[in-house]
């Protein structure tokens, strides 16, 4: 795997938005449907050990994204992404919710607009993808809640551990 | 107002100040002296970062030093390394879901 690939991140207060750019080893149609199809969505958007199970996705302008993250526990944690533009294989936008399982926003959790952009790069793609959030400090209380104990597991290396610790 | 570090961190200025003080406390002039922009402007700064709690004045004798509040930032640090890690996290799963859809369509 080309070691190129690093993360580009970077944090801008003043609009309230963190960019994270990043090239993939691939072609610019399997990148956009890797971002655009459920079923590949859910290979790899939860961070380890968590899991994304999409319940219901239609890639339209207005349509929406109903899918959960599901933690080692099984716990899970529902978002509903509503897809505002797309240019295909060239950029999307959306704005991401917490939800409930029936699909019903959370209104007093913080929400989230995306803008990802697409761009061949030879035979990589380059994804831009910007988070505009309506207040920063929120996004601490979102991490606070869902992803902490899944990401400090994986950060610890402990996802490895625990189909062992299960009984 | 209610300020929060983010907002500190956010003005390229205000970041630049943080690396000139990170190894040494200093005087605002002192501070000033490393920008184009005013010795108002600089206090300014100042005054945004000591109110997000990011630097920490010492009185020594007439002069005011300015020095980093080193655990307010390791608090942006790690709270900004847990967002980076669920991205790396999702990206090294989605390198090797390229990988396999590339050697399908071989």
């Amino acid at each position: 795997m080309n070691k190129n690939l690093t993360l580009d991140f970077s944090v801008d207060k003043e609009n309230k938005t963190i960019t994270v750019k990043r090239e993939f080893a691939a072609e610019l149609p399997l990148v956009w449907d890797a971002y655009t199809k459920s079923e590949i969505l859910d290979q790899w958007w939860a961070p380890k050990p968590w899991k994304a199970r999409t319940k219901s996705m239609e890639f339209r302008e207005g349509g929406t994204w109903h899918y959960a993250m599901v933690g080692p526990e099984g716990e899970e944690h529902w978002a509903l992404a509503r897809y505002t533009n797309i240019q295909p294989q060239k950029k999307f936008t959306g704005l991401d919710a917490f939800a409930d399982g029936e699909g019903r926003v959370n209104k007093e959790l913080p929400q989230s607009k995306w803008e990802v952009t697409f761009t061949p790069q030879g035979e990589n793609t380059l994804v831009e993808f910007r988070i505009v959030f309506d207040d920063l400090a929120q996004l601490e209380a979102t991490l606070e809640m869902g992803f902490k104990e899944g990401l400090l597991s994986a950060m610890e290396g402990l996802d490895e551990l625990l189909p062992s610790l299960k009984k | 107002m209610r300020r929060d570090v983010f907002q500190a961190i956010a003005d390229p200025r205000r970041r630049a100040i943080i690396l000139l003080i990170a190894s040494q406390a200093m005087t605002p002039s002192a501070i000033a002296e490393h920008f184009d922009i005013s010795r108002q402007a600089v206090s300014k700064h100042l005054r945004i970062l000591s109110e997000c709690g990011l630097v920490k004045q010492e009185q020594d004798g007439r002069e005011i030093y300015y020095e980093l509040e080193m655990t307010k930032m390791k608090q942006i640090d790690k709270w900004l390394d847990q967002f980076r890690k669920i991205w790396e996290s999702r990206f090294s799963q989605l390198d090797e879901v390229l990988l396999t859809m590339k050697n399908k369509q071989k």
